[in-house]
């Protein structure tokens, strides 16, 4: 199936990018590309093959229930592009 | 000691000098300061000189030293790739969208590098969020080869291969999701290794694709790179998927004995069209480990040619989410106009921010785990993954390390896969299956094609098992010269006197 | 507990999922604080504000409560659970995606037995998984911005999931009332709606009573009250009667609850483009449960507010309504316990919690903490007061002012009554000295009350009760005025 400029932009609404139109086409010929390429794993037979998730065949790992770790906001916003105080700015968000 | 310039040593020879009270940790500092400077207009595979933490960690190291402290890497000039998060020293990714992000705090193996006195001169050039085979996806422009500047270093730990083999440093670290330190490694014609996935901490280390990606050493030895690994390696409470398994000592494994090792080698990685130099040089050195007494077996590995499309399934499915926090709120750039909403803020940061590559991985994540498609993209590739795991379970029974080229060819020109995203993919063929596998890897150089680029050896290991390829690499190595041939100095060569 | 409701020849069809904030100290993946009321994003770090590279690691403690409040609502607990990403962009989501739990919950297949006017129903739930909680947005109305504080994100949830089981408002906000006993009893969450470390989504759809096939359903938000939730889905409920009814067609959609208005809106936008490509969050292994610590979960479970019910009943003898209400809230049936412990009255000690001690705990609103610990007179002191009443000491007429200096002043009860002289007379001298001045003092009245107007006869109680400071015992006034008057 080949990739669409419809498709092309609902991704990229999805994934937050904004494209110029060049960049969309672009982008549609390479995913028709590359989606050509992986379609040969259509012809791989994995009926009864359980999916990897992860190589580490462990349980996660539990860390106890203390609150260590320093308060500290204003470092924690020191990297924010728009702030107000302690607060992260954002363009208003409208429900 | 040696008469080399300290700029040529192994890793191994520095601490040598600095033992014997013939050189400092901060004349080694000014040295390869002084190096970077000169090739750096030539090569750029540094993002940023860190002169000034270089000096301080140096004296550091010379006064831990006086003390009486000894350490493999006590005073040894490291390079970090940016993708690494280093306290108060900004950190990119090679990406605009990481624009003045200063990290508060350190990554894991960077902390690991500090206290075992190692002495930061940089952070090296990438492929933006590692996502890329040449180095050349980096914001900030490409990395030049030092073997022949008009050709790429390989990626996309570009950066801290090129500048280990360009003087910079005496080791490197890289991370490796696809191939992206073993083929730097041999574009290069240094010694690069990916650890098994769970090996050394993945904690600030900016994620790609987080079920493959693993940090990694580079150096000109593969006994310098024992010594980085035992430094870096080891569980880590803070990443969730470090192994709490113990770490061998790595350098004492290395005994120079290959004899009764069954080394296999996969049919399926002689691919066709592959450089027959390529070919030559890697049998050849197949050839020599069987004359150290190894045993050589042929083995199969028949899912390698699903490989490369179940890693750019899984990879940039990963990565789409992984990158979703890059959004103008909480750090790096942000751009919108004054009147914009929130969605124009996202869509405008994240396309001023983001190059083409990275957009086109988000995008094509996007897809395959989206509705409706989940199961034929990214369900499909999860069990092909299964498939490739069980291919190398299966090889693992019948040898103990398996040899095979790193890439079809030597480093390619700069510019000459840009605009064909699919075929750049493909140098990551014969790398990839390890990542999904979750393996060790190590690539070292084993000749060189008659424009004297560097060729490159990969030797593969079961989990948990770097010593057994180290061990195969360091024997080789003793038995070969190849790691021992510089670049020409490329700035010397370019611009003259510095 | 509500009124039967009225749909016509509709049946509603409702399931409830529930966000429950875990009562941890830290939060769900890092070692920050998950308590309210710091300084906007002081309780962060490089974990919860999803900055490059970090990573998360699980609290046990949260996996302990979500297995404590799995057991007690009967799932069953798959070994295996497994960490999803769900993924979409929003401010108040650091990550850009939420880790929660998909096609692996933590826990399937229990229930929750809810009180209703109609008997004890079996409310069954889908699923209980784990996930974390996002920030808050703060909008700012003199401005075109918003602020985000990431205090909350990443403090660990519950999201318990019931099958489309319930049947009317009424019913929901009672299945709520039963969860929240429990989650209260468990002591993993404080139940707070108001508050929102206990929150519901409603989805609802209505049938023709007697027919089994689903109609289309509405997802509703915003119902920050047990009565916003009641009065939401009855609100929503009528809303699709009239559409159906009005030939129209239910659409598919979130609608939001506006409390002020008494109406439900449909969300704007937001929803056209959601698409939240879960997937197994690389960073996290499963979460494979012990059975060995599972059953020691189990065996540290409370007895639960249904059990403890049945058991009141049972062993007290009180009313299953008086029963229920006591057992709603752990703490209030632990009251109960200890009062009774002191005296063994059930009845009478049940009958002053439910009446003042309720009436002013809610006054005092002392049951927004999870824990009432400052109660306006502890369980020995109330015991101490039915104990005077039952061995004639007070009346309980009496009895309610020695409450209410209890109240005020505290003070053991018996000191109270001597203190302020109240103990009560039951000298017949006395007593009849008080009836003779009183009938001396009103001789009409008695000779209406001895023609025949007995309605009077409570007028000369009140009176000797006056003259006696009410301090009298009231059966010997009655007793000796009925005599008299007779006379």
């Amino acid at each position: 199936m080949p990739v669409s400029l419809e498709d092309v932009r609902h991704i990229a609404l999805l994934a937050r990018l904004g494209l110029a139109p060049a960049e969309e086409e672009r982008l549609r010929r390479d995913l028709d590309s590359i989606l050509g390429y992986v379609a040969q794993l259509e012809s791989l037979d994995v009926s009864g093959v359980e999916p990897t998730a992860h190589v580490v065949d462990l349980p996660t790992p539990l860390r106890e229930d203390r609150a260590t770790n320093p308060e500290r906001p204003e470092e924690m916003v020191e990297n924010a592009p728009d702030r107000d105080r302690t607060f992260l700015r954002v363009p208003k968000i409208i429900e | 000691m040696s008469t080399k310039n300290p700029t040529d040593w192994t890793i191994a020879e520095a601490r040598k000098s600095l033992e014997a009270g013939e050189t400092s940790a901060l004349d080694l500092a000014r040295a390869f300061l002084d190096r970077a400077a000169s090739v750096e207009p030539a090569v750029h595979a540094l993002l940023e000189r860190t002169t000034d933490r270089a000096l301080s960690d140096a004296r550091a190291a010379d006064a831990r030293r006086a003390k009486g402290e000894r350490g493999p890497l006590l005073g040894i000039p490291v390079v970090l790739k940016d993708i690494f998060a280093t306290r108060g020293i900004p950190t990119t990714c090679g990406s605009r969208i990481l624009e003045g992000f200063v990290p508060p705090y350190d990554a894991d193996a960077v902390e690991r590098l500090s206290r075992a006195g190692a002495v930061l001169v940089g952070k090296s050039n990438l492929d933006e969020f590692a996502m890329g085979s040449s180095t050349e996806n980096s914001a900030f422009g490409p990395t030049a080869n030092p073997w022949d500047t008009g050709r790429v270093a390989g990626g996309s730990s570009g950066g801290s291969a090129a500048a280990v083999a360009a003087g910079e440093c005496l080791a490197s670290l890289g991370t490796d999701t696809g191939g992206s330190i073993r083929l730097p490694a041999s574009y290069c014609g240094v010694c690069g290794m990916k650890p098994t996935y769970g090996r050394v901490s993945r904690y600030g280390v900016i994620a790609y694709a987080s079920s493959l990606d693993q940090v990694g050493p580079f150096a000109r030895t593969v006994a310098d790179l024992a010594d980085v690994l035992g430094v870096i390696a080891g569980h880590d409470p803070r990443d969730s998927t470090s192994v709490p398994a113990p770490v061998p000592d790595y350098a004492a494994a290395l005994d120079g004995r290959v004899a009764g090792l069954r080394i296999g080698v996969p049919r399926e990685y002689f691919v066709p069209g592959m450089a027959p130099e390529v070919e030559a040089a890697v049998r050849e050195a197949i050839e020599r480990l069987r004359s150290l007494g190894a045993t050589i077996v042929e083995v199969g590995l028949p899912h390698t040619k699903y490989a490369v499309a179940t890693y750019y399934l899984v990879a940039p499915a990963e990565a789409s989410s992984n990158l979703a926090r890059y959004d103008g709120v909480r750090f790096g750039l942000r751009k919108a106009a004054a009147d914009a909403n929130l969605l124009d803020m996202y869509r405008e940061t994240r396309d001023a921010g983001f190059g083409a590559e990275v957009k086109r991985r988000i995008l094509l994540g996007t897809y395959a785990l989206s509705a409706g498609y989940y199961d034929a993209f990214y369900l499909k590739a999860q069990k092909a993954r299964t498939l490739i795991r069980d291919d190398f379970a299966k090889a693992f029974a019948e040898c103990d390390v398996l040899a095979t080229p790193v890439a079809p060819t030597v480093a390619f020109g700069l510019g000459e896969k840009t605009e064909d995203p699919l075929a750049m993919y493909l140098s990551d063929v014969l790398t990839i299956s390890v990542n999904l596998a979750g393996l060790p890897a190590l690539a070292l150089p084993c000749g060189f094609d008659g424009a004297g680029l560097p060729i490159g050896l990969q030797l593969i290991a079961p989990a948990f098992r770097e010593e057994a390829a180290l061990r195969v690499g360091d024997a080789f190595q003793r038995a070969t010269d190849w790691h021992e041939r510089r670049p020409p100095a490329p700035g010397a060569a370019k611009g003259g006197a510095r | 507990m509500s009124d039967a409701p009225d749909y016509g020849p509709w049946e509603p069809v409702i399931g409830l999922e529930v966000h429950a904030q875990m009562l941890t100290e830290s939060k769900l993946f890092c070692g920050c604080s998950a308590k309210f009321g710091a300084e906007p994003n002081a309780h962060t770090c490089p974990v919860c504000m999803g900055m490059p590279g970090v990573l998360p690691v699980l609290n046990r403690r949260a996996v302990e409560f979500a297995t404590r409040t799995a057991l007690a609502t009967g799932c069953e607990i798959p070994r295996i659970a497994r960490w999803a990403r769900k993924n979409y962009f929003y401010p108040d989501l650091p990550k850009g995606y939420q880790i929660s739990m998909y096609d692996e919950p933590l826990a399937v297949a229990g229930g929750v037995e809810v009180e209703t006017p109609e008997g004890t129903r079996r409310v069954r739930l889908t699923r209980i998984h784990m996930e974390e909680d996002a920030g808050k947005n703060v909008h700012d109305a003199h401005d075109d911005h918003s602020l985000v504080d990431l205090n909350r994100a990443g403090v660990p949830l519950m999201e318990i999931v019931s099958e489309p089981d319930i049947r009317s408002a009424a019913e929901a906000a009672d299945y709520l009332r039963s969860l929240r006993a429990i989650l209260q009893y468990l002591a993993v969450c404080d139940g707070n709606m108001e508050e929102g470390s206990m929150r519901c989504d409603a989805n609802v759809s209505i049938r023709r009573r007697g027919t089994t096939e689903l109609g289309t359903r509405t997802e509703i938000k915003n119902m920050n009250s047990f009565r916003s939730v009641e009065r939401a889905i009855d609100v929503e409920i009528r809303r699709q009667i009239e559409v159906v009814e009005g030939g129209g067609r239910i659409v598919q959609e979130t609608r939001l609850w506006d409390a002020d208005r008494g109406q439900t809106f449909p969300m704007r936008s937001k929803e056209a483009a959601h698409d939240y490509r879960y997937f197994p969050d690389p960073d996290l292994l499963p979460l494979v449960s012990d059975p060995a610590w599972v059953e020691e979960v189990r065996r540290g479970l409370p007895e639960l507010p249904a059990a403890r019910r049945d058991r009141f009943v049972r062993d007290h003898g009180i009313p299953p309504y008086d029963a229920a209400v006591l057992t709603a809230r752990r703490d209030v049936a632990d009251y109960f316990e200890a009062a009774l412990a002191a005296h063994p009255n059930p009845k009478s000690i049940s009958n002053w919690i439910m009446g003042d001690i309720l009436r002013l705990v809610r006054e005092r609103k002392l049951d927004d903490a999870l824990v009432i610990t400052e109660w306006p007179v502890a369980p020995a002191a109330l015991a101490k007061l039915v104990a005077l009443i039952d061995d004639g000491t007070i009346s309980g007429k009496i009895a309610k002012t020695v409450f209410e200096e209890m109240v005020a002043g505290g003070g053991d009860p018996a000191s109270i009554v001597e203190k302020k002289g109240l103990r009560q007379v039951t000298d017949t001298g006395a007593i009849e000295a008080a009836v003779d001045a009183v009938i001396a003092a009103s001789p009409d009245k008695v000779a209406e009350y001895r023609s025949g107007k007995d309605k009077l006869f409570g007028f000369f109680v009140g009176q000797v009760m006056k003259a006696t400071g009410g301090k009298a015992n009231p059966q010997a006034v009655n007793d000796l005025l009925r005599s008299k008057l007779a006379g």
